[in-house]
């Protein structure tokens, strides 16, 4: 059950020979392979570790499709989907018309730890189903654990049209 | 003449391979009388559910598809479809969750047995890794059921690492494989849930195992008898040497059973109660949902709700690092002096306060009463005594009550939410200018209604709660008014 002690004969020869030259080689060669599937791997890996990312302006429908004074349940699409996303490419928001062109897009996620967030029109509210955080109706803090307000999307009216920008889940780190 | 047919073979197998006689030494290797013990049989059993756990996982692996179009699907026809295929889920889950608790309990034994105490401390320190990379596989697993609670459960735990100071949001996008969940993600959990974790793990248990060998099982602690650096090791073996028994097949007679026991446990739990979920369609859009985990991180999601906000943030990231430095580093602080529970009051009161906590939390997480009930004011009904022989002012205020979701977090007559408190009786609490104050203001986690009630609703609401006393219980006044008699 002991281990076995190293041998004498294991251990690398004396430099100078030429069985040290090969042990030397051997090392040498297998550290640069070793180098040279590492570097990639890890590119690969870190790959999707981008300190900011992306970002992408997409159309929330015409601006008939948000009555003033009403805040209602969007969706878009991610702007970076693959293929294979099924509907996790379709990312819900709260869109509320202020009056005229102004607007406040919220994200779905609670800013305490990102459940999604429900609308009450009649007590102008957003509670969260998690750990019952609420939100007044221009997304500010009301009660319970959250940090802040609603996260909020930038927006843009073009062409009749409402433009938010989004593509990634906000967090307190990357407020959308 | 087939048994020395069967002998033969496996004589010419011994002959070539030599394997029969490197299994032989563990198996034989002496072991104290008093391991022989119906305490000492988690460990086994949790080694056999893991195996369980490989077994099912990779049937499950046979259909199941990591791309979140169809890993819904993929579980669907697993469970209605696929031949038995709800049978091996069913398992698969609850052999999860029973590994889960019988690793608990095994923890727990050796700590109150003293089995972490020199020279046993790397031992604990790969079992702590073991007990951390099968929570891994929890959370990774709980992913893998790519249902809504999947979803949010991911949405949750980004939230959470984006809280780290400076590489919060590198930490989120090698969480989800990018900047928010979707294709990359799921695939990236298979990939650990199926590959890297489960490596480990079979790593370290053959680390746990070698050392568990090479050091000995721990003897019964006698209080009284205690560890030495410098004669312990003489007197282990002296003890093996004097009163020792082969571990196979004395000492495992019992792990056996214990084995035996938690799989066929296991077996009937899941033909019984079945698969857990897929639960709801991982449809972001899909809103209409209250996201929960599965019991091990329920104690974890009601810490996040019932920590004040001022000290989350430290506990959510100081928090676990400095537990499970805490847990590694036990054995080096407390490696050596009394063994047994009997004499080590602290360590009995540690496992007690931290099992009660952890249960406590847990059983809070299932009832959630922090969070407000979503569909309370459309769903309850207001009690006939509040509403019966009430004016036409108090009606009103009771439907301003229920269509401005007060029952949400506020019980009536034992419906309703629990986030604030129950309004039976708020008239024996509250005057009038009190209650119209914290309606217009809230206060004390209540949100300030000031802005989505007019006048006459709030006239209303008060006039209807001011109604809520038991009989015979003075209204709520202030030191101002006189009491009146027979009010």
């Amino acid at each position: 059950m002991c281990g076995t002690e190293l041998d004498a004969t294991t251990l690398p020869p004396p430099a100078t020979s030429r069985r040290g030259f090969l042990f030397k080689l051997g090392l040498a060669l297998n550290g640069i392979a070793a180098a040279l599937v590492g570097i990639p791997v890890i590119g690969y890996l870190m790959g999707p570790v981008r300190r900011h990312a992306e970002q992408a302006w997409i159309s929330l429908g015409p601006l008939q499709s948000f009555p003033e004074g009403q805040t209602r349940l969007a969706t878009y699409e991610n702007p970076f989907r693959v293929a294979w996303d099924g509907a996790t490419a379709n990312i819900p928001c709260w869109v509320r018309r202020i009056s005229g062109e102004r607007f406040q897009i919220f994200a779905i996620n609670c800013a305490h730890l990102g459940c999604p967030v429900r609308w009450f029109s009649q007590s102008r509210l957003f509670m969260c189903p998690c750990h019952g955080g609420v939100y007044y109706e221009d997304g500010s803090r009301a009660s319970g654990p959250p940090p802040r307000g609603l996260f909020e999307y930038a927006y843009q009216v073009r062409e009749g049209q409402l433009w938010v920008r989004g593509g990634q889940v906000p967090t307190l780190s990357e407020p959308a | 003449m087939r048994i020395g047919w069967f002998r033969s073979i496996g004589r010419w197998f011994e002959d070539r391979t030599g394997l029969g006689a490197i299994v032989a030494v563990p198996m034989a290797h002496r072991v104290p009388r008093s391991t022989a013990s119906w305490a000492y049989v988690f460990g086994s059993a949790t080694l056999i559910l893991f195996v369980l756990q490989i077994a099912t996982g990779i049937c499950l692996a046979l259909v199941y598809v990591p791309s979140p179009d169809q890993a819904f699907e993929s579980l669907q026809y697993l469970n209605y479809q696929a031949a038995l295929g709800w049978y091996l889920r069913a398992v698969h889950f609850w052999g999860s969750n029973a590994m889960v608790l019988v690793m608990t309990l095994h923890m727990i034994q050796v700590f109150l047995w003293g089995a972490h105490k020199y020279p046993r401390e790397l031992t604990w320190v790969a079992g702590v890794l073991l007990f951390l990379c099968t929570l891994g596989m929890a959370f990774t697993g709980q992913i893998l059921r790519w249902d809504q609670d999947a979803y949010w459960g991911l949405g949750i735990g980004a939230s959470i690492i984006s809280r780290t100071p400076y590489a919060g949001s590198a930490l989120v996008h090698a969480l989800l494989g990018g900047p928010i969940i979707a294709g990359r993600t799921l695939s990236r959990f298979f990939t650990l849930h199926v590959f890297v974790v489960p490596g480990i793990l079979i790593g370290l248990v053959g680390l746990h195992l070698w050392l568990v060998l090479r050091l000995g099982i721990n003897e019964w602690p006698m209080p009284g008898r205690l560890v030495d650096r410098e004669t312990y090791r003489k007197r282990y073996e002296a003890e093996v040497e004097k009163d020792g028994v082969p571990f196979f097949p004395d000492a495992a007679r019992k792990d056996m059973v214990g084995m035996g026991v938690v799989v066929l446990a296991v077996l009937v739990f899941a033909a019984i109660f079945g698969p857990n979920g897929p639960h709801g369609v991982p449809n972001p859009t899909i809103i209409d949902t209250a996201p929960k985990p599965d019991f091990y991180f329920l104690a974890l999601y009601a810490l996040f709700a019932l920590v004040p906000p001022w000290i989350e943030e430290a506990i959510l990231l100081v928090g676990p690092p400095v537990a499970i430095l805490l847990l590694l580093a036990l054995p080096f602080f407390v490696g050596t002096g009394e063994k047994s529970w009997k004499r080590r009051p602290v360590a009995v009161l540690g496992v007690l306060l931290i099992v009660l906590t952890v249960v406590t939390l847990a059983s809070l997480g299932l009832v959630v009463p922090w969070s407000p009930i979503m569909d309370a004011w459309t769903g309850l009904s207001t009690p006939a005594r509040y509403v019966k022989g009430r004016t036409p002012l108090e009606l009103q205020g009771a439907l301003v009550l229920q269509n401005k979701q007060c029952r949400n977090c506020h019980a009536l007559g034992g419906e309703g939410g629990q986030r604030g408190p129950a309004l039976d009786g708020v008239a024996t609490r509250l005057t009038q200018d009190q209650l119209i104050r914290q309606v217009l203001q809230g206060g004390g986690n209540m949100p300030a209604y000031g802005r989505n009630l007019t006048p006459a609703e709030v006239t209303a609401v008060v006039a209807f709660m001011q109604t809520l006393r038991p009989a015979r219980q003075p209204a709520a006044r202030t030191a101002a008014e006189p009491a009146t008699p027979g009010r």
